[in-house]
């Protein structure tokens, strides 16, 4: 039994090693996809495009429009003279935040009145519109507030003491500076993980069964399990890996502070792994050539991602489908990412995530075992 | 190991996958040291029974025993006794050549004090000495067919299944492996072979021809070529060619005409008596005659005439 363990491990070591192409698979994408992810992953906008017309020309307008351009949110990049240059210009896509400042938003202001300010947003991208217009709208309330005050300063002194106000005082646990790349960087690192370990376990077994040695090796006596464990067992080691590369990657690169203890995070990830390892291995019982394994497991990681709470909350899913996440592994592993990584929380808070991908993972791999007897028929 | 005279016996065993039947009710018994050939057209079963020898495929109804183990309930003492090697090369190309011999050794169990000595063996036998640290892959054709067969014989199987085992080798590589074949058999290992190379069945002490997932003929080459047609055989020089084949298949006492390279073979039920009532009948229909003779059949005269004659289904025509 250990013997012939032993030989395909061995033998599979070689092969993973021995290839200049898989060596580098296993390391350099990984990496790079860390990065690209860590970078192009996050919902914070910065530098927004935006354009002026200021039809005002007034003290107060320029004030307003100073305040637009020192923000780091906005690039105020052309100052307008029609309005009609307005609609062209978010129309091509050349800028995203119109401003129009009308003639007498100054005159309204000195007499006391509302000044409307008028502000257009291109909402193609629906969340960066939301985010901009939040920006905006602190922006203007604090233009106003000042002026409000300045004003009160002025005529009525003693009321400064007398007007009641509420003062905000946010304070967001465990990401302070509400970096959103915080968020994200544990949760890339879970995605890649689940990409890696899937594709490389279906394709491993896919191509023994394409090129004929599986069935060579089958009619020795092994024993189904010895070569199910003798395949798994490099991909187990090798996703572990990867999961320590690229969390090692992503957090000295990102800075992304790891609060909670590592014994946590190893015992989520290993958990984590072994649901992969089934879903890769039930893949490849479905498939006969590298190709459909290779759409079969596009059309899981897709949905897979989509379900974890990766990029969209899950509570703002219909109720259906949020009943639908619970058999979705990635899940629970994003709640220990991002539960160790930022909260520091351990198994104590941690067991529920722990208990259901262990719960997964031996179903999926029983499932997949189960398959794979079948499929050499 | 059961102490027995016949290595593999079969009865009524049956493959079916879904409403097509691969193999239908065969029955073999298969001696100790034979080498035994399957012969027939692709699709006709050959492979599906094989693999049911080995156990990869299950049975639908019916037995199979192999070096006296059942292949259903006992697929694990059945590997353990024999070695395969299938028509595609499936050892592991990017494995220098002792790799593949180390793994196969090794999940075979090859215990470890005749480890070196066997693998030596088969390198010896492979005629692969000195190459052990090539990649497989980088080996040409008839060189990767020898070395699937080393590691098939490392444990020293007393049965070897060989599926189509020259398919895509060179006449001389070929003609090699089939005097190690017998080599093998001579020191009593049984070899199961299908082929569908009607030259290499002759080098078969026994053959059975499967046409459509049944048996329709069974014993030596010679004794096929004797018993198995219904009929005799004579060779037929005449032009036009088409012409003849045509009026020939209708002619009264002809069992079956076919062309043979620039001639044309026929069954017929009496060669003595035919010969001269053909050549009058061609010369009515207007056919030059060359000549008339009895020729003893070739393997594929017998294979096309116990297979015409059958329908879609395999069964005799009344």
């Amino acid at each position: 039994m250990l013997g012939r363990l032993k030989q395909m491990l061995i033998k599979e070591f070689i092969q993973v090693f021995r290839d200049k192409r898989t060596r580098f698979i296993l390391i350099i994408p990984p990496i790079i996809q860390m990065l690209v992810f860590g970078y192009a992953a996050t919902y914070e906008i910065r530098h927004v495009p935006a354009v002026v017309l200021d039809l005002d020309h007034s003290q107060e307008s320029r004030e307003l429009i100073s305040l637009f351009s020192s923000s780091p949110y906005f690039d105020v990049q052309r100052q307008l003279t029609d309005s009609r240059q307005l609609g062209d210009l978010i129309e091509q896509g050349k800028t995203t935040v119109g401003i129009e400042i009308d003639a007498g938003f100054a005159r309204n202001l000195r007499k006391g009145q509302t000044a409307p300010l008028q502000v257009i947003v291109d909402a193609t991208n629906s969340n960066t519109a939301l985010i901009a217009s939040g920006y905006i709208t602190q922006i203007a309330l604090g233009f106003a507030r000042n002026y409000q005050q300045d004003r009160i300063n002025r005529i009525a002194p003693q009321l400064v003491e007398a007007i009641p106000s509420v003062e905000l005082e946010p304070r967001p646990w465990y990401n302070p500076g509400l970096s959103s790349r915080w968020f994200f960087v544990p949760g890339v690192i879970g995605s890649l993980t689940l990409v890696l370990v899937v594709t490389l376990t279906a394709f491993a077994v896919v191509r023994e069964r394409e090129i004929g040695t599986l069935e060579q090796i089958m009619v020795t006596p092994i024993r189904p399990a010895e070569f199910i464990l003798g395949k798994t067992l490099p991909f187990f080691l090798i996703g572990l890996f990867d999961v320590s590369l690229i969390a090692v990657v992503g957090t000295l690169w990102f800075q992304v502070p790891f609060r909670g203890h590592i014994s946590v995070l190893l015992t989520g990830s290993i958990l984590f792994i072994l649901c992969m390892l089934g879903v890769g291995l039930l893949i490849s019982t479905v498939s006969s050539t590298q190709q459909q394994a290779m759409v079969t497991a596009f059309f899981f990681i897709m949905p897979a991602i989509a379900f974890s709470g990766f990029g969209f909350p899950i509570s703002t899913m219909p109720q259906w489908m949020q009943y639908l996440t619970w058999l979705v592994p990635l899940r629970y592993f994003l709640v220990v990412l991002r539960g160790t990584y930022l909260k520091g929380v351990g198994f104590e808070i941690l067991w529920p995530q722990m208990a259901a991908m262990a719960g997964l993972g031996f179903s999926l791999l029983t499932i997949a075992i189960l398959r794979f007897h079948k499929a050499l028929d | 190991m059961p102490e027995l005279d016949n290595s593999v016996v079969v009865e009524n065993l049956c493959k079916r996958f879904g409403g097509f039947v691969a193999v239908d009710r065969i029955n073999l018994e298969i001696p100790k040291g034979e080498v035994f050939g399957f012969l027939g057209p692709n699709g006709a079963g050959k492979s599906t029974t094989i693999r049911m020898l080995c156990g990869l495929l299950k049975p639908t109804s019916g037995r199979a025993s192999v070096a006296g183990y059942d292949v259903g309930r006992e697929p694990e003492a059945v590997r353990q006794n024999i070695g395969y090697m299938s028509q595609k090369f499936s050892l592991y190309n990017d494995l220098k050549v002792i790799e593949n011999l180390r793994l196969f050794a090794g999940l075979y169990s090859v215990s470890s004090n005749v480890l070196r000595e066997r693998i030596d063996w088969a390198l010896a036998m492979a005629n692969l000495k000195g190459q052990e640290n090539l990649i497989t892959g980088t080996l040409p054709g008839g060189w990767k067919q020898r070395l699937a067969l080393g590691c098939a014989v490392l444990h020293k199987p007393p049965i070897l299944f060989l599926d189509e085992p020259t398919s895509g080798v060179d006449p001389i590589s070929r003609r090699q492996f089939w005097d190690l074949i017998h080599h093998m058999a001579e020191e009593g290992v049984t070899v199961f072979v299908t082929t569908h190379y009607m030259e290499e069945a002759e080098y078969c002490n026994r053959l059975a021809l499967i046409f459509r997932g049944r048996i329709v003929a069974l014993g030596t080459p010679s004794e096929l070529k004797r018993g198995s047609m219904n009929g005799e055989l004579l060779l037929v020089a005449c032009e036009p060619l088409g012409n003849a084949v045509e009026v020939l298949q209708s002619a009264p006492g002809v069992l079956d005409a076919a062309v043979f390279g620039n001639a044309l073979h026929l069954v017929v039920p009496d060669a003595v008596a035919a010969i001269p009532q053909i050549e009058m009948y061609l010369k009515q229909h207007g056919i030059a005659v060359g000549g008339i003779e009895k020729i003893r059949p070739t393997l594929e005269d017998v294979f096309v005439s116990v297979t015409t004659g059958r329908d879609a289904t395999g069964e005799m025509k009344p």
